[in-house]
């Protein structure tokens, strides 16, 4: 494997992981936007679809932080090892 | 709906003379007190900064010396603003859920800035982020280009601070306005010029301690009221002001305005060069991709706090009690640290407010000076050859000259409407810096040219329509109607500036760039330009 594939790799990997974070932030947005009544839908008292979707989206992106760490950690720290070995 | 730094400012204006009674506006001892033990220790730091910073490489980027975890409480302490404490609990503590959608917002930026931008910048630039777009280009041109988007990003966020810091301290100390921009411009001055990078990260790192300390201490004395559960406060908080208060309002009214200002926020973040110029502290690229996992969890906690406290300033404290001190509601946080500490807590949440200012404007003008001193004056000027100390020196200078200019510009603006700014800030670092970053980073075919174009399209852009719209046309200048109909120019322009790279790029060649590709994606894979 080359630097040039791992760099490639890297991008795939970061426009997916961009996409999703995209996907739940404006989600939440166009749900605020277009479907009021199911983000003001009461699942017990005190707590409303919206709330937890709020707290989703926060939780959610800190979670995708961690997922590409751990690939980056496993996955492309170990493919640039790989390269020292061979001599770049 | 854009900034919320802008809820300081204009609330200020129409602040009720008469509130209920509360220690607020009125000179506090104890905030005083604890003001004056941070900037004791903060000044004891920049001595110690001080003596250890001897080289740019010192100065700009902490001697790369800064672990992953300390970077991540510095990336946080450099984000959370005033603004985002004061004027999110505001937001929720009289509108509710309305005022939830901003702490998600400000939080989202932060995965794009791991997965796209982080790693490669740390080990292919030096001490800003033109050190990255310039690798394979033209010095002269995409440094200009690049000083002119980061300059004007830094400028309107030193405003917008400089402006929220006057009015706030007023409002809570009953200083003075001008003597409130003097005494932190001062302090931020001496913290930069003295300490360089060193003591701006020590002031970041203890500022976010304080303020996730002080939020959290709040938020749990609030919910030891509701059993600790916050669905108790929730539930409490429909019953008493109606279950609308738990539902979206009219926040969203136009939902492409919020979509355009959320583009700008998430893709904003990436391209701010405070938060950049933070990746070169760290001694290499696991190090920068760990500090950002960390800042986004301190950060993401930080506005999932904000639901308890602005919902327990609801509760406790009452809307309206809120909007008589402020009509912005931007002292229900602490309304609500002197409902349940009294007069010394209320002090206590003062002085970590300031302090929040503080290390927020000190970390802006660090990148300025960079952008003005290694950009400018070392690779345009001296076309990259200059002395190492008179590098330092003009260093020095640079962040003194902004530092006045920061003073200045808050003196200048006192009183003005400057909510549009931070909009524009993030508006401007989404279009002109962000899309330049990508390109240099991921596209092979990226030329001079396109980059220029890039630049600049999306920087004027931004600020052109930010000037056609209703936030100047209408807010500012109050004519009644407004060319461009959206309040943050984000949808048009981040899409625009990508577009004017890639076509410029495709229409133009650059030799040298193609053939310095597989050196620098060696360079942004392994790491090995910076030291």
């Amino acid at each position: 494997m080359s630097s040039h594939d791992l760099h490639a790799r890297r991008w795939r990997i970061a426009i997916a992981l961009t996409a999703v974070v995209a996907a739940i932030y404006f989600g939440f947005i166009l749900l605020i936007a277009y479907r009021k009544d199911v983000m003001a839908t009461p699942i017990i008292p005190g707590l409303t679809v919206g709330i937890v979707a709020g707290a989703l989206v926060i939780v959610l992106s800190w979670v995708l932080t961690w997922v590409y760490v751990r690939w980056a950690n496993r996955h492309f720290d170990a493919g640039i090892a790989s390269l020292d070995g061979a001599g770049k | 709906m854009i900034a919320l730094p802008g809820l300081l400012t204009t609330s200020a204006q129409q602040a009720a003379p008469a509130g209920p009674a509360t220690a607020i506006g009125e000179p506090n001892t104890v905030a005083m007190v604890f003001f004056f033990i941070f900037i004791a220790i903060t000044l004891g730091i920049t001595y110690w900064a001080a003596r250890r910073t001897r080289t740019t490489e010192h100065f700009y980027a902490a001697g790369r010396t800064v672990t992953a975890g300390q970077n991540g409480w510095a990336l946080a302490g450099d984000y959370m603003s005033a603004a985002s404490f004061l004027g999110i609990a505001g937001l929720v503590a009289t509108s509710g859920f309305d005022g939830l959608i901003y702490s998600t917002g400000w939080l989202v930026g932060w995965p794009v800035v791991l997965f796209l931008i982080a790693e490669p910048l740390r080990n292919l630039g030096k001490y800003t982020f033109a050190d990255v777009v310039a690798v394979r280009l033209r010095q002269t041109p995409v440094r200009l280009s690049a000083a002119f988007g980061t300059l004007s990003t830094i400028v309107f966020y030193l405003i917008a601070q400089m402006v929220g810091a006057g009015t706030l301290i007023k409002l809570m100390f009953g200083l003075p306005y001008n003597t409130a921009i003097v005494i932190v411009g001062a302090a931020m001055i001496a913290y930069v010029l003295f300490g360089g990078m060193l003591a701006t990260t020590w002031v970041q790192i203890v500022k976010a301690a304080l303020l996730l300390g002080g939020a959290a201490l709040l938020a749990g004395l609030v919910l030891a009221r509701f059993g600790m559960n916050p669905v108790a406060l929730f539930a409490a908080a429909s019953d008493a002001y109606g279950a609308a208060v738990l539902a979206p309002g009219k926040l969203v009214a136009n939902p492409l305005d919020t979509i355009s200002l959320g583009l700008a926020l998430m893709f904003g973040t990436a391209g701010l060069p405070h938060i950049l110029m933070r990746f070169y502290t760290v001694p290499d690229a696991p190090a920068a991709r760990r500090s950002v996992f960390i800042a986004t969890g301190l950060i993401g906690f930080f506005y999932l706090l904000t639901f308890i406290l602005g919902f327990g300033a609801m509760v406790l404290v009452g809307p309206d009690a809120i909007r008589a001190v402020d009509a912005g509601g931007n002292m229900a946080a602490p309304l609500l640290a002197e409902f349940l500490g009294g007069t010394p807590f209320l002090g206590f949440i003062a002085a970590v407010a300031f302090a929040t200012i503080l290390a927020v404007v000190a970390g802006l003008t660090l990148s300025g000076a960079a952008a003005l001193s290694h950009d400018l004056w070392t690779n345009v000027v001296r076309k990259g050859e200059a002395e190492p100390q008179s590098q330092l020196r003009v260093a020095r200078v640079s962040s003194l000259a902004l530092g006045i200019l920061a003073i200045v510009l808050g003196i200048t603006f006192k009183g003005q409407n400057v909510a549009f700014m931070v909009g524009l800030a993030f508006a401007i670092a989404a279009s002109a810096n962000f899309p330049a970053l990508v390109l240099s980073i991921f596209w092979r075919r990226y030329t001079t040219a396109g980059a220029v174009a890039s630049m600049l399209a999306g920087g004027c852009g931004a600020l052109a329509l930010i000037y056609l719209s209703p936030v100047i046309q209408m807010d500012v200048l109050k004519h009644t109607s407004a060319w461009f109909p959206l309040r943050n120019p984000g949808i048009v322009t981040i899409p625009g500036a990508f577009l004017v790279g890639v076509v410029v790029s495709l229409l133009t060649r650059d030799d040298r760039a193609l053939a310095a590709w597989d050196s620098a994606v060696h360079d942004m894979v392994v790491g090995g330009r910076a030291p």
